[in-house]
């Protein structure tokens, strides 16, 4: 990277992570100005517009790529509307030890003098809590599933190739046909849809107005610029130029196309909080056509691509996610807000779609290796396996990135689930690991269920053993059922109870954020919102999917196992005796808790016995979950990520029959249990792909290497081997850490030498350090792989 | 049916031939080198690892012995293998893992059913199985039986062999062969006898015939591992040079560095390790011993 570039990483690095009340007290000022006449959609817009009108512009020293969220780098600003945070909220998100943000002294005076007076009462999380049943909130409590929309709003979807064609001045253009189409007389929603309308109007106009504040910002800059070198001066110059430009109107070149998106990025992200913060999705196949223009007529190098590129992917660091408190601080322990960039895949008519900005993608990956934004190949069978080694030669670092998806499978995923090929194809992944339609889909993950809790609850006739509560149904003792069938039966029961839970408190949530928080802006760019006119959380989008992320199912299957083989099939141990060892958390069982693990089949050694159990334990939740309906005309559907919520949900489930003792991480993802794979990464593979990939959203594997066995280009050929192999079995996705254990231990012994130690967690990757320690534990002691 | 004892299959094996294989590891072996890695691999018959880190210390072992070769003082057990018969029953009944049994007996259809779970990932790699040692040529009508097995599900075949077997066992496997890995050790008869138990005469006379085809005839790589003062000698090193090259079809050398991996099952098996105070040769004199074998116009490479 050239000195520029150098700088701006540098200084996004260093930047500390701080909390800014400025888009809470805009907000607050906005809403302050009194009850208007207006509908609420509209209402929404004008605070957007209000917003993007008021907030400070920032452009840093040397950047390329203007626009901060908040007033400078890494400055995050709140959402009160949605969670007002208390000032012990601040307090802890200030000290504590694993990703703070800072606090000082005037923002926690804003939130007390000004923020917390208006916003308490009326926020969302306190609707939310409000509205909940008494179950709802004690399987909450009791760690059976976790609430994604509390603290921030559903929003995960992610941008197709719409902005390059077309600019905002296009999109209020459509939206004007849209109102000129309503029909008055006969539709009963024509006043609603005229209200979302005009609002997404207000909202495309308040983007234009933003992008023109940043040009008039550099100007007044490259008037100020001082000294002889006129090359800064210049480059203002032509951010100005750019920002009058986009995104009122499609981009003209590679640069303005990245500035363009940038921009609506900004907006969706302080519009409200959407999980998963976004992403532009196929950037390589977007970029390409202006690349090659740009490379044809001259006015672009593969250097200058580059650097614009890398100055891209700075401002996506500069944007740490909105600081997480409670529950879901800890199911999402990071400041990654998961935007991720896909390369490859295929194009809309099916073929190939890899090209030469993917390489350069991959090249500024390697080269910038930042947290954000995170990376993942799409890679189908007609991608070159040229792909696939560039970024095992990434991969081989141990950067946890990027992290590789099988694209067939994912419009396999999609297409089954009802979207045109087409649609499909242009799909993708984003977040962790979630498979949807870019640009055209609202698919939500709405949290996290615990498959271990749900068994724990049914070993315990109902009752969470660890409070004493009954949460569950009372479906016998343990020690009353006489075969492995009636249990199963059991547990097959509280999985829907507990689902049947679930859903009804994620269908209010749903129509809470309808009501009250609609985002006009979001719906402007994903179809069909504006030719419907109808808000993203009102079923606006063309497919809508609600996603619930089964956890556990190593631990569930492992548990199950042993119930099965060791007290049914062999009758080696007794269900009061192994009931009496978890109750004892195995103290003085241990010869028993070695039997269990020791002598049960395990998943994730391709041993059928077990993986029987598994695919059955994938069976009943795919029934309890799929194809639900949700409240915007689409349905539930399953995943399989963990995010780092295992460590909670481990946190809070007492001992189980896999030997796992209580408090201890469950397993992540679909990845075998820590430690029970004891047959090498084919034998994962072939157990994981066992399960049918293809009826999920999505489902995440992690494998651990060691840096040895991917040290020459013949271990990188078994790295594209292995991945070609799983994806052959239709696997969904795969993801790599290479670093011994070795390393990691002495990370956690001397974090402070190995800050730039970036592991993969989950769907993601982090700063070793900045885990708990818990979660360093776990990831040390997932299998590494090694071959002699 | 065919049986053969089988002491590990191992999965994501990418070291012992081309792509992702299966390794087969029969045992039993007419050698017993100083630095073997394998030395559960160099008894034909069953025996018992001890493995004490593991060991709870529970006694549930010792009810299961009916040998009295267990004992359990002051929390830690011993095995005398005077007295063990090689049962493995304990092994049944240890909830720890700490008393393996290996060497477990196996059908021709046990050990194929193994191989096939693997096939996606050979036919993805041009991968295969392996068989190793011990020496599979002690068991040589199962070898065959397996390697044909292989051949009529046309799944590519390497026999890693030190070539210490009669050469008509040979001979029966190698149409059934796609590649050899064929071990040098010492040139020097008398060395040779010390370090590995047995004379070179009959390894060197069956490199010689399986050569015999040409470069026609069979693939063979031949591996020569670099064990510090006792083959990296450069008489001993020039001396396989030179055998090799007088073959003229041999396609390639794998030089492997010694290494202390297999240590810990000496302490499972409770034998002293003959070469305490060896260390892994060091990078550079790989990489000498890789010119010195370059000069007589042999392809080499680092493997191990």
């Amino acid at each position: 990277m050239n000195e520029r570039v150098a700088e701006l990483r540098r200084q996004s690095l260093q930047a500390v992570p701080t909390i800014t009340a400025e888009r809470a007290r805009l907000l607050t000022d906005f809403y302050q100005q009194g009850v208007r006449p207006i509908s609420n959609p509209v209402q929404r817009a004008l605070a957007f517009k209000y917003l993007l009108e008021n907030k400070a512009i920032c452009i840093n020293d040397g950047e390329l790529i203007v626009g901060e969220r908040g007033p400078s780098p890494k400055a995050t600003p709140t959402f009160p509307e949605i969670c007002c945070h208390t000032l012990q909220d601040l307090d802890l998100l200030d000290a504590r030890e694993k990703i703070p943000y800072a606090v000082d002294a005037e923002t926690r005076r804003m939130q007390r003098e000004l923020i917390i007076p208006f916003w308490k009462g009326r926020s969302m999380r306190e609707r939310i809590f409000d509205q909940m049943t008494a179950e709802w909130k004690a399987a909450y409590e009791s760690g059976v599933f976790t609430e994604f929309m509390e603290q921030r709003a559903p929003g995960h979807t992610v941008l197709d190739n719409k902005i390059y064609c077309r600019g905002m001045l296009g999109f209020e253009h459509d939206i004007q046909a849209s109102l000129d189409s309503l029909d008055y007389l006969s539709d009963p929603d024509a006043y609603s849809k005229q209200e979302e309308l005009r609002a997404m109007a207000i909202c495309a106009d308040a983007l234009i107005r933003f992008a023109g504040r940043h040009a008039e910002k550099a100007r007044e800059l490259a008037l100020a610029q001082p000294g002889p070198d006129p090359r800064r001066k210049q480059e203002l110059e032509r951010i100005a130029d750019i920002c009058s430009h986009v995104p009122a109107h499609p981009p003209r070149d590679f640069w303005e196309a990245l500035q363009s998106y940038w921009f609506v990025h900004l907006g969706v992200i302080t519009e409200l909080n959407p999980w998963d913060a976004f992403n532009p999705g196929r950037l390589d196949q977007h970029l390409a056509p202006f690349y090659e223009r740009g490379l044809a007529d001259g006015t672009l190098t593969r250097e200058g691509a580059e650097e614009l590129l890398q100055c891209f992917w700075i401002k996506f660091n500069n944007q740490p996610a909105p600081p997480k408190v409670g529950v879901t601080a800890q199911e999402s322990s990071t400041y990654t807000d998961f935007a991720t960039i896909n390369t490859g895949g295929l194009k809309p008519d099916g073929s190939d779609g890899v090209n030469e900005v993917t390489f350069l993608i991959l090249d500024v990956i390697d080269e910038m290796r930042l947290l954000q934004p995170g990376s993942c190949l799409q890679l189908s069978k007609m991608n070159p396996d040229r792909f696939l080694k560039r970024a095992g030669r990434i991969i081989r670092t141990g950067f946890g990135q990027p992290s590789i998806f099988n694209a067939d499978v994912v419009v396999q995923e999609l297409v089954r689930q009802g979207k045109s090929i087409e649609d499909a194809r242009n799909g993708g992944t984003s977040g962790c690991v979630e498979t949807g339609a870019f640009g055209k889909e609202n698919y939500n993950l709405t949290g996290y269920f615990s498959l271990p809790k749900v068994l724990e609850i049914t070993l315990y006739n109902g009752v969470d053993p660890r409070t004493g509560r009954t949460i569950g149904l009372e479906t016998g003792k343990a020690t009353d059922f006489e075969s492995f069938a009636a249990l199963w039966d059991a547990f097959v029961r509280q999985l829907h109870h507990f689902v049947d839970i679930k859903v009804r408190g994620n269908n209010v949530i749903e129509r809470l954020y309808a009501a009250h928080l609609p985002v006009p802006f979001l719906s402007l760019l994903i179809d069909d919102c504006i030719a419907t006119g109808r808000d993203y959380h009102e079923g606006g989008a063309r497919y809508n999917t609600s996603y619930i992320q089964g956890v556990g199912l190593g631990t569930t299957t492992d548990a199950l196992a042993a119930i099965k083989f060791q007290v049914f099939d062999r009758g080696a141990v007794s269900m009061a005796d192994l009931m009496a060892a978890l109750r004892d958390d195995f103290e003085e069982h241990e010869p028993l808790r070695q039997h269990l693990v020791n002598k049960t089949p395990r998943y994730g050694n391709d041993d059928d016995a077990a993986d029987a159990v598994m695919q059955a334990i994938f069976e009943a939740y795919y029934r309890a979950v799929h194809g639900r309906p949700n409240t915007k005309g689409g349905s539930y559907q399953i995943n399989l990520l963990p995010t780092t919520v295992h460590i909670y949900f481990g946190s809070v489930t007492g001992a189980t029959p896999d030997g796992r003792r209580a408090g201890e991480p469950l397993s992540e993802g679909i990845s075998p249990v820590q430690g029970a794979d004891r047959r090498g990464p084919t034998a994962v593979i072939r157990s994981a792909a066992k399960m049918d990939h293809i009826r999920t959203g999505g489902t995440l594997l992690n494998q651990k290497l060691t840096p040895q066995l991917l040290a020459d280009d013949s271990g990188l050929s078994k790295l594209a081997h292995l991945v070609r192999s799983y994806f052959k079995l239709d696997g969904h996705h795969i993801q790599f850490n290479v670093v011994d254990a070795a390393t990691l231990r002495a990370a956690q012994r001397e974090p402070e030498k190995h800050r730039d130690l970036i592991v993969r967690v989950a769907g993601y990757s982090d700063y070793f350090c900045d885990l708990s320690e818990a979660l360093q534990d776990e990831i040390i002691s997932r299998t590494e792989h090694k071959s002699f | 049916m065919s049986q053969g004892v089988v002491f590990d299959i191992k999965k994501f094996s990418i070291h012992d031939g081309p792509g992702i294989r299966t390794t087969v590891f029969l045992k039993g072996c007419s050698l017993h080198c100083a630095w073997c890695h394998n030395p559960e691999g160099i008894s034909a018959n069953g025996e018992m690892w001890l493995w004490e880190n593991r060991c709870i210390a529970c006694g549930e072992c010792l009810v299961a012995c009916s040998d009295d070769a267990l004992s359990l003082v002051d929390g830690v057990l011993s095995l005398d293998r005077s007295r063990c018969s090689g049962c493995g029953s304990c092994a049944e009944f240890c909830p720890a893992g700490a008393l393996e049994y290996v060497g477990r007996t196996m059908t021709i259809a046990q050990v194929m059913a193994e191989i096939e779970r693997d096939v996606i990932f050979y036919d993805e790699s041009g991968g295969g199985v392996t068989i190793s040692g011990g020496e599979p040529l002690c068991q040589p009508d199962f070898l065959e039986a397996l390697l044909r097995a292989c051949q009529e599900r046309e799944i590519h075949t390497v026999v890693d062999t030190a070539g210490s077997a009669p050469p008509e066992a040979l001979r029966a496997i190698a149409p059934y062969v796609d590649l050899f890995l064929y071990d040098l050790k010492l040139m020097d008869d008398a060395a040779h006898q010390r370090f590995t138990g047995g004379s070179n005469r009959l390894i060197l006379q069956n490199l010689r015939s399986l050569a015999a085809g040409g470069p026609q005839g069979h693939a063979i790589i031949v591996r020569l591992p670099i064990v510090p003062g006792i083959t990296d000698g450069d008489e001993n090193i020039a001396e396989i040079g030179r055998f090799v090259a007088s073959l003229g079809c041999i396609q390639q050398v794998d030089i492997l560095p010694y290494h202390r991996a297999g240590t810990g099952k000496y302490g499972r098996l409770q034998i002293e390790h003959g070469l305490q105070e060896t260390r892994p040769p060091s990078n550079e004199q790989m990489a000498q011993i890789a010119a010195a074998l370059e000069s007589f116009g042999l392809a080499v490479s680092h493997g191990g």
